[in-house]
């Protein structure tokens, strides 16, 4: 299972990478395996909205399970990855690379002190596995 | 060899049935509202016939062979109920005749509302749900509105068990409720710790399942219904697995208010490859006036010289109506005709077989599969379809082997605290004999499961359809054939 | 009987279990006493049967009656080869087809049903059906509300949307916060009216074609008038008047219900019925009910599968789009043969039959003095007629000659107590029409 160092991480299995004060998001590698192969990807935030830590921006589907994407940090989305309505299949293929979800400018960069690094989301304990 | 679409096999001019030449002068048509084309397909009765009759013979029914899927009862449809239910007295009724021509149709909606009623420990049962989920809206609803009757508006927060159904939080969303999931104790209760954390004034209530979904009788029912009641709040009983309380307990006198009933389930109406259903409803005296509109009233008792008289009525705080006219009526004549053949006696010996025909299965199978809360079950029971011996194996693989013995697979993946489960319920209509072939058959697969995997993975192999591709499913969404653009056109 | 078990099998089972009677296996019953059910002994088939014979000759059917009843239940005639298939044991002793392999018949057909919803209505496709026409119409205003994530909260309805369907609209949605409006305008005003209703709010227009007076209206300018503001267009049908009528997709309808009873269904006193449920493709992830499609099993055979079901309640639980785990199955396979042996022409010639008969029906009530029977509107198979007296009245006489009279509209629309909606299909002869027109003109206009 692949976790890049450079990255950081949520409980919920998202990824975000930051550059100035830009974030992006998108799910882990251990979350694309758990799904199995996805079949639809609805990105539920438009751009310029506004949305809190927390909020559901995108919902993740496999045949047999439907995954809710939150915010790892609130922002205002700036960019969607339109190419996933047509190819779901890139966030089981290259979940960190072109199958990022959003993008969106920091509006409180002080909640990225919530997120786990590599390190931590590795060694993150699971509830039923 | 998969049939051909009804698309496939059309051809232009035939067709299956005529209707008489107009016995009137005909009128003017609307040109502005004329549709030009009409696509659909033009086929014989013969060859119509022929295709049902063909693709029918790709499903596994009750009629053909076991068909132990948990918590769906798949029980024998008596024939004679079908036969009632066409008599014309039934079939060729108008819903929105006069009361006073349909006196044998209320007739019986009544007593089938009074037989409900004596068995579960309701007083007042209404008719109108279509189905069970249709039934659980109603309960909650209902409660819902008991809450606001008394001005008690804040009350929102409905406990739903870890074990239940998908349906009991889907309708609590559906209804406006929050949902807060509670753990199930050691033994497949409820935990009444996490229960009782949760007790405060902001409870509307709690959905409760009973015999649970891991096929057990909780426990702890009296005292969850109590701590409930005590904190004002009101209990909901999903009504799914009766069968094995039919004559055995009154769930309303274990404390539950509102229940439904699933008619296709516990009184054999038939299960229609998924439908119509029906879900009536009982609720103790309290919620009677919620009930949705209309309930039938027996209005005049009778005596000697006069028959009574039936009729609607709306009870006075009344939910509403859940669905058009009065409910499944069809279903109605075919459970009561079930009921009325079994008698008090025959339905507690419907749930006495379904109970010890489960045990028994469990019995005959227990050596070969790990059974999570091993202790005496209800009408079902829960197995892991997985062994550490064999780590490729997945309940499906092994729900996929069962079909190659002509046996219908049990639920699969449900209860979700249940890991890789198979929920196995045989309903008492069911043999010893057959009983016994069923365990030879699953203690075979357990061992192929560790010997000869492949037999598994690749099941079924004596069915006419392999493995169904559901990711290309999902990702092509075929949803109806495609017709050429021209289709239909003259 | 229908438990098989005999002494010795239960023993021999008890013995196998461990215990010595049934009774220790309830055990875990709270209650010490099994419950005295104070109900009557079981009786045997026959006995069984006699009994349900009684009781059905009390109610006086359609068949011995003449029926202008309609008001969304009609008599038609159902064609022998439809319940001939119905009594398969392969489809009605099935259920949901949740194992593919062995549930090809179930799945086929709500594929084909699909396909012919669809074609019949002009939509992009159909979901595997409802309970009845009226919960469908509850569905689609669920669907909306879903579809703006509850940012939109209002709900236009016309106030010719069939009155229970209405009903059931406001039972489904007592938990949100929605409103509903346009059910207060006169009911006999012209569709039209609606559009001043329709605001940014607005989530879902919903109008009834036929309507629920019978009458046939173009509605492509109050679809329109939706789409403008951002709301979805419905449309509640009729399925029969679309063997005539263009289908709701030329007024591009983003929705279609409607009561699918009329197709090869039974009257049954209101049910097991069928909810036609039919959408735009965009919006098949927002829709509620089951649906078949098509794919390949592992020998390359064409085969099909239920699909989608991550919208559904066994998956997302509390965040499904609705609780609904059923479809209407064996009453769907009825409509689906209906259609199947009907097919083009036999449809346009059954729709064809019933717009005759009711134009004869309502011209003839019209040389009646005193009665007005839809004058100047476009309708189907069915009317309003003014009478000179009270509906009630009118219907009370007619039935002293057997004759169901119609739908007394003032039990849905206080104020129209002089009017009936009467529906005439296939199943009345011109014999009944004129015997029917005889009464009216010589005893209720006394």
């Amino acid at each position: 299972m692949k976790t890049p160092s450079d990255l950081l991480y949520t409980k919920n299995d998202e990824w975000v990478r930051v550059k100035d004060n830009v974030a992006v998001i998108g799910i882990t590698d251990y979350a694309q395996d758990q799904l199995s192969d996805v079949v639809f990807v609805e990105i539920v935030a438009f751009e310029d909205d506004e949305l809190d830590q927390g909020e559901t921006c995108a919902i993740v589907e496999s045949v047999k399970a439907a995954a809710d994407v939150y915010m790892p940090v609130s922002g205002k989305i700036i960019d969607i990855n339109e190419t996933l309505v047509d190819s779901p299949e890139l966030v089981n293929e290259d979940p960190f690379g072109d199958a990022w979800l959003v993008k969106l400018e920091l509006t409180d960069p002080g909640e990225l002190d919530d997120l786990m690094d590599a390190e931590a989301y590795k060694n993150m304990e699971r509830d039923d596995h | 060899m998969p049939e051909p679409t009804l698309f496939d096999i059309s051809k232009a001019n035939r067709r299956g049935v005529r209707y008489p030449e107009p016995d009137v002068p005909e009128a003017d048509f609307p040109q502005d509202f004329l549709r030009e084309e009409l696509p659909l397909p033009e086929i014989s009765e013969h060859e119509v016939i022929r295709h049902f009759t063909n693709i029918s013979q790709y499903n596994h029914g009750v009629d053909i062979g076991f068909y132990p899927l948990g918590s769906c009862t798949m029980k024998y449809n008596p024939k004679v109920n079908e036969d009632v239910a066409r008599l014309p007295g039934f079939a060729f009724i108008h819903p929105l005749q006069p009361p006073e021509t349909v006196q044998g149709a209320l007739g019986l909606m009544y007593e089938l509302q009074e037989w409900l009623g004596e068995i579960s420990g309701f007083t007042d049962v209404g008719l109108q749900p279509a189905a069970g989920a249709h039934g659980e809206l109603t309960g909650v609803l209902i409660i819902r509105a008991y809450h606001r009757d008394r001005g008690d508006e804040k009350r929102t927060k409905m406990l739903i068990p870890d074990s239940a159904h998908g349906t009991n939080p889907a309708t609590s969303a559906m209804s406006g409720m929050e949902v807060v999931e509670l753990p199930s104790d050691e033994r497949g209760n409820v935990d009444l710790e996490a229960l009782e954390s949760e007790c405060d004034d902001t409870l509307a209530g709690i959905m409760i399942t009973n015999p649970n979904t891991l096929g057990l009788f909780d426990e702890n029912i009296v005292e969850a219904c109590q701590l409930v009641h005590e904190a004002g709040g009101l209990v909901y009983g999903d009504g799914a697995n009766m069968n094995a309380l039919l004559g055995t307990c009154k769930p309303a006198q274990t404390g539950i208010d509102v229940m439904h009933f699933n008619l296709h389930k516990t009184f054999s109406t038939p299960h229609g490859g998924g439908g119509p259903g029906s879900g009536p409803v009982g609720v103790v005296p309290e919620l009677a006036d919620f009930l949705p509109s209309p309930v039938v009233i027996r209005a005049e008792k009778g005596d000697e010289k006069n028959a009574p008289f039936y009729d609607f009525h709306v009870p006075e705080k009344t939910i509403g109506r859940v669905k058009a006219f009065h409910g499944h009526f069809g279903m109605f004549v075919r459970a009561f005709t079930y009921m009325i053949s079994l008698g008090k006696e025959g339905l507690r010996d419907v749930a006495e077989s379904a109970v010890l025909n489960a045990n028994y299965l469990r019995a005959l199978i227990k050596d070969s599969y790990n059974i999570p809360y091993d202790r005496m079950c209800m009408h079902e029971f829960v197995v892991q379809g997985e062994w550490e011996d064999a780590p490729d194996i997945q309940a499906l693989d092994v729900s996929k082997r069962m079909m190659d013995f002509g046996i219908h697979p049990p639920t699969n993946y449900f209860p979700l605290i249940v890991h890789e489960a198979l929920m196995i319920e045989p309903t008492e209509t069911e043999t010893k004999e057959t009983l016994d072939e069923v365990a030879q058959v699953m203690n075979k697969i357990a061992k192929e499961a560790r010997e000869e995997p492949e037999t598994l993975k690749t099941a079924p192999h004596q069915t006419p359809f392999g493995r169904l591709d559901e990711v290309k499913a999902a990702k092509d969404l075929i949803l109806n054939t495609s017709l050429p653009e021209d289709y239909g056109e003259d | 009987m229908y438990t098989p078990h005999t002494d010795a099998d239960r023993e021999a089972m008890l013995e196998t279990i461990g215990v010595e009677a049934v009774n220790d296996l309830f055990q875990c019953l709270p209650n010490e006493d099994l419950p005295d059910l104070a109900l009557p002994e079981g009786i045997t088939e026959m006995e069984a049967l006699a009994e349900l014979q009684y009781i059905s000759s009390v109610n006086e059917t359609t068949q011995e009656l003449t029926s202008f009843l309609g008001a969304g239940a009609y008599n038609h005639y159902v064609p022998a080869a439809v319940d001939s298939l119905l009594r398969r044991g392969e489809f009605y002793t099935a259920y949901t087809p949740y194992q593919p392999e062995i549930s090809q018949g179930t799945l086929q057909s709500i594929f084909e049903y699909q396909s012919l919803i669809a074609a019949l209505t002009g939509m992009d496709i159909s979901n595997a059906s409802h309970y009845d026409g009226a919960t469908a119409v509850a569905e689609a205003v669920n669907m909306a509300l879903n579809r703006f994530r509850g940012r939109r909260l209002k709900f236009v309805l016309s106030p010719r949307l069939h009155p229970q369907a209405r009903e059931t609209v406001h039972t489904y949605m007592k938990g949100s916060d929605v409103e509903i409006v346009g059910e207060d305008l006169d009911p006999e005003s012209d569709p039209e009216e609606l559009i001043s209703l329709i605001d940014e709010d607005t989530a879902l227009v919903f109008v009834q074609y036929p309507d629920f007076f019978g009458q046939v209206y173009d509605y492509t300018e109050l679809g329109e008038a939706a789409h403008d503001q951002g709301a979805m267009f419905g449309v509640h049908v009729n399925p029969i008047a679309l063997g005539l009528l263009k289908p709701p997709s030329a007024f591009d309808a983003d929705i279609v219900t409607g009561e699918g009873q009329p197709l090869g269904v039974p009257l049954s006193f209101g049910g097991p019925y069928l909810g036609i449920f039919a959408t735009k493709k965009e919006f098949v992830r927002k829709m509620a009910g089951r649906l078949a499609g098509e794919t390949v099993d592992d020998r390359g055979q064409r085969g099909y599968v239920l699909t989608l079901s991550t919208r559904e309640q066994h998956i997302r639980r509390e965040r499904a789009t609705s609780n609904i785990c059923t479809n209407q199955g064996l009453i769907m396979l009825a409509s689906t043969i209906f259609l199947s042996l009907l097919g083009k022409e036999g449809l346009r010639e059954l729709a064809a039959l019933n717009y005759h008969k009711a134009h004869y029906a309502a011209e003839q009530i019209n040389t009646i003095p005193g009665y007005l029977a839809s004058p100047g509107k476009t309708f189907f198979n069915e009317f309003v007629v003014h009478c000179p007296r009270p509906a009630a009245e009118v219907n009370e006489i007619l039935l002293q000659y057997d004759i169901l009279g119609g739908y007394d509209l003032s039990e849905s629309y206080p104020g129209m107590e002089n009017a009936l909606l009467m529906a005439v299909t296939e199943m009345i002869g011109r014999s009944e029409i004129e015997f029917m027109i005889d009464i009216l003109a010589e005893e209720t206009n006394a």
